[in-house]
């Protein structure tokens, strides 16, 4: 329903959107034993490390191929072979992830062929997987950066396999938090159906106490589960940017997709458990008809906060139709919508446009909105205009427990609801006296009471009178 | 690489106030001085952060990055550096180039970016910082900067230090020599004082300069700039009426110094914030050097009834930990003035230090390692992480020391951490915040969470429970010392 507007300046003021790259290493993060590595300057690596870091609150493996100016300029063929035996010889990983950046696409390394290279010179690493996406910094944003990623992995990773009738592979979009994958995981095992998550994140960055350190991601999806997804019988996809990576399922393995746009809200929930059921040739268990009910409560208590209230969301395509539209279902107004790149997301919102901006286009049009959503980079605004803020997305740094944060399914929703709720609920204040004041032509016309007949005014002071003696 | 750029960098590793350099041979001073990045090991920002770093607590202009969005959309907002006015600085500005850019410049782009901040936002000035992307397409930020200065009639800064260019460190430097180029020695102060410094290397991070103006003030010395904690582009561009400068966080931004020396003949000096002894010798250097230019001589005398005074209290208030911390292993992981700073500090408390990295420190670092720590100082150069996380595992340390990006391997070896890096939220300068880093370290060991966080599960990898031994009856087996102590057990006391 939206149209798409873009930014028309030439200087982004408090960027919302953050870079491919990063969003590409976000989806590696998401394999076990995988060390992601960023082809550029070692500045790349540093800044998407820090900012994955206190979101997480976890070590994050994450490499760089150090590039310097001569590097640079004369290809970037010695750096990458240094790094993959550098990192197979430190952390002995299963899966290299290189992603490409700025300064090495500026220059045009061809890394698909380095790889080939380097396979022919150095054996050692026959027993190290090496998959490679293209992500330059000044195209698209972290979402399309972690689009690119999981389609690499299919592409370098999966074949075509006997098709196991109660396997369903799940694609999860990057705006989803371990605790969203564990209650999606949870959902299709509980439908007797086993379920292949590409890339799980909840295995590496849920935020647990491993029995030793390694150098690597500490578990996500193995690699023989991503090569048994060519196995599976459906793809369910959530959020639009899942779309690249299940066609290529499709394509490699024949794996008839669906992709749900959000699993954020009551009817989309509906959507899976049918789906799931049809799937699986179970029935929907009574755990879920009882979390629907509840949904349907809380969406009924939270109605009274969210109904009419005046909201500007600043999200990734995925995470602002999921968010958005859920608002929109309890009765709240999108009134400034902003978000980073082009998707189809779009159009779906129940919004009339969309800004393709930054944090500054959202500060200007949230100036008469009742609640600020975004990222913590909101959180400037938030305090400039004095409204309150819901932190969403990646970055939160300023809040811990993202990782088991849940905002799918039945108790997702509910539980983002209520977040909601209270967080307009908090913003009720106590009403004054002078909260109401008569306009001055009222004032006027009310005027003619002070030339009451002069009888009048005597009662009324002698009323008075009497109340003072009964006081007394 | 512009021939610019080279020039300078050249120019930076020619310090002629580091020692070390000067006793390097011409080929070796050529090198420079930062190792070599190892592509698959590497750790630590580019020059571009190190620049950014150096100048962005400049609080009244706007910082605009040229480059993609990767360089600002990653990393803005990420430092405590704190502003007592103006909060522009904590605002990110991007070009946020794209494919178009690239391939066709982006100078327009930035010319026009310019133009839009100082209509919408009106700073006193604008600092344009390069990135890898538009120096590899060849963008000339310099001449960018010089025509919008003579359009706009502002201050607009070009600070040259590409990603690629080098590490943090060397990026620190080229952000000072923009300040040198374009900033200090461009604008007089209303008013000179006898008792006017600069204070170099300073980022006021979570306030910390606020911990030791107060000293200065009560002196009646006056803080003319601070490059570039809780900084004002006016105070940077008078910085050159000062009659002292002192020189902080090691030699990141030692060209500074030692150009103001060359130029306007102000002598500087080497001073640390951190630990009570450093305090004190800084505030002793800063009389000295004062009353050496001119100021009234009885500076000295105030200066070292206050320090009496602060020390005294200081003192005070540590005694209270120094037992509770007496012969508690600390393992130090950081860089540069840290390495040394923090450690006269620890000793201060009663710590030992079984460790301090050096992998970011200079030579000199190193010297002063050497000084304060004496010959067995056991200097780390390169540890893994899964040797830090060993060595906490097996409590040859009780607490570990760093930035946030190591905190996990304390952490997950279930082991006391403290943040002293840019991230943390508690200040540690000057005689208050040593106190607090005391204070913090000691909250941080006699946690009890150490205690219920080494409580193995009562059951094995299987689920069996193990027997009949409740978990309360077991704690002692795998307490390490450390939490042994927090519940008041002697070692003795802990059953092996």
């Amino acid at each position: 329903m939206a149209s798409v507007v873009e930014s028309k300046k030439a200087c982004a003021v408090n960027p919302l959107k953050m870079s491919q790259p990063l969003g590409a290493s976000f989806a590696f993060l998401g394999l076990d034993a995988c060390m992601p590595v960023m082809h550029g300057s070692q500045g790349c690596t540093s800044f998407g490390l820090v900012l994955l870091v206190r979101h997480f609150k976890e070590a994050i493996p994450l490499q760089t191929t150090a590039m310097n100016e001569v590097t640079s300029i004369l290809g970037g063929y010695d750096n990458i072979e240094a790094a993959l035996l550098n990192i197979r010889k430190r952390a002995a990983p299963r899966v290299i992830a290189i992603c490409s950046t700025g300064l090495t696409e500026t220059k045009g390394d061809d890394v698909d062929g380095y790889i080939v290279t380097v396979r022919k010179r150095k054996p050692e690493l026959d027993d190290t997987e090496i998959i490679y996406v293209s992500t330059p910094d000044y195209v698209g944003g972290f979402e399309d950066g972690y689009s690119h990623a999981v389609t690499a992995i299919v592409k370098t990773l999966v074949k075509p396999l006997p098709v196991n009738a109660r396997q369903v592979t799940l694609l999860p979009g990057s705006h989803l938090a371990p605790a969203d994958i564990d209650e999606l995981r949870e959902i299709i095992e509980a439908f007797g159906l086993s379920c292949i998550v590409l890339p799980d994140i909840s295995g590496s960055l849920d935020g647990h106490i491993a029995p030793d350190w390694r150098g690597t991601t500490l578990g996500g999806t193995t690699l023989e589960q991503i090569r048994a997804a060519g196995a599976s019988a459906l793809t369910l996809g959530v959020g639009e940017q899942t779309r690249e990576a299940a066609e290529a399922l499709q394509n490699i393995a024949g794996t008839p997709l669906e992709i749900f746009d959000r699993l954020t809200g009551l009817e989309v929930n509906d959507r899976l458990l049918q789906r799931l059921a049809q799937v699986s040739g179970q029935p929907v268990p009574a755990k879920y008809r009882r979390q629907r009910s509840q949904l349907l409560d809380a969406m009924l208590d939270g109605h009274f906060y969210t109904g009419g209230i005046k909201v500007a969301i600043a999200a990734e395509p995925d995470l602002l139709l999921a968010v958005g539209s859920l608002l929109h279902e309890m009765g709240a107004e999108l009134h400034c919508c902003v978000s980073t790149t082009k998707s189809a997301s779009h159009a779906r919102l129940p919004a009339t446009t969309v800004i393709l901006g930054d944090l500054e286009d959202f500060e200007r049009s949230a100036a008469d909105c009742d609640l600020l959503i975004t990222h913590s980079h909101g959180r400037q605004a938030a305090e400039r205009l004095n409204k309150p803020l819901l932190r969403i997305g990646f970055p939160v740094f300023d809040r811990i427990g993202n990782a088991h944060r849940c905002q799918v399914g039945y108790r997702g929703t509910m539980a983002l609801i209520f977040e909601i709720a209270n967080l307009m609920i908090a913003q009720i204040g106590h009403h004054h006296a002078t909260d109401w004041p008569l306009t001055p032509e009222a004032l006027r016309a009310a005027s003619a009471v002070a030339q009451a007949k002069p009888d009048q005014i005597q009662a009324s002071a002698r009323y008075q009178e009497t109340v003072a003696a009964a006081s007394a | 690489m512009s021939v610019s750029l080279k020039a300078k960098i050249a120019e930076v590793f020619e310090e002629p106030g580091c020692d070390k350099n000067q006793g390097k041979s011409e080929k070796e001073r050529k090198k420079g001085c930062t190792k070599q990045l190892s592509p698959g090991a590497a750790a630590g920002g580019c020059a571009f952060d190190g620049a950014k770093i150096a100048l962005q607590p400049i609080a009244d202009v706007a910082h605009l990055v040229h480059g993609p969005i990767a360089c600002e959309g990653n990393s803005w907002d990420n430092r405590h550096s704190g502003s007592s006015g103006p909060q522009l600085y904590r605002s990110g500005f991007t070009t946020d180039i794209n494919e178009l850019d690239v391939v066709y410049g982006g100078e327009k782009r930035l010319f026009k970016s310019i133009r839009e901040i100082i209509e919408k936002y009106n700073p006193p000035a604008v600092f344009v910082y390069q990135t890898c992307v538009t120096a590899l397409v060849g963008d000339d930020i310099e001449a960018v900067c010089q025509r919008a200065t003579e359009k706009f009639g502002k201050p607009i800064i070009p600070v040259n230090a590409p990603g690629f260019a080098g590490p943090k460190n060397l990026g620190n430097k080229l952000g000072a020599e923009a300040l040198l180029d374009y900033v200090i020695g461009t604008v007089e102060p209303e008013f000179t004082t006898p008792y006017d410094i600069n204070i170099i290397g300073e980022y006021n991070l979570v306030g910390e300069l606020w911990q030791v103006k107060p000293l200065l003030d009560a002196l009646g010395i006056r803080i003319l700039s601070c490059i570039s904690g809780d900084g004002r582009y006016n105070e940077v561009a008078s910085a050159h009426r000062a009659k002292v400068n002192m020189m902080v966080c090691s030699k990141s931004m030692i060209n500074i110094a030692t150009k103001m020396e060359q130029r306007w003949g102000i002598p500087y000096f080497e001073g640390s914030f951190y630990g009570i002894g450093d305090m004190s010798d800084t505030l002793r250097q800063i009389a000295k050097l004062l009353v050496k230019q001119g100021a009234p001589d009885d500076l000295l005398d105030r200066t070292e009834r206050l320090i009496e005074v602060e020390e005294a209290r200081a003192w005070l208030r540590i005694a209270e930990y120094k037992q509770r911390l007496q012969g508690k292993r600390v393992l130090l992981i950081t860089g540069g003035v840290k390495s040394w700073s923090v450690v006269a500090a620890l000793q201060e408390g009663g710590m030992e230090i079984v460790g301090t990295s050096i992998k970011k420190s200079t030579k000199e670092d190193k010297e002063k390692i050497k000084e304060i720590m004496g010959d067995d100082a056991h200097m780390i150069d390169d540890m893994t992480p899964r040797e830090m996380y060993n060595m906490l595992r097996d409590a040859r340390a009780d607490i570990m020391l760093s930035g946030g990006r190591s905190q996990f391997v304390a952490l997950k070896a279930r082991m006391p951490w403290l943040d002293i890096n840019q991230e943390r939220y508690h200040p540690y300068g000057g005689y208050e915040g040593m106190v607090e880093l005391v204070r913090e370290i000691d909250r941080a060991i006699y946690n009890p969470v150490w205690q219920q966080v080494r409580i193995p599960a009562p059951w094995g990898d299987d689920g069996e429970t193990l027997g009949a031994v409740l978990p309360s009856a077991q704690p002692m087996d795998y307490l390490t010392e450390v939490a042994a102590k927090s519940i008041g057990l002697t070692p003795e006391e802990v059953p092996s």
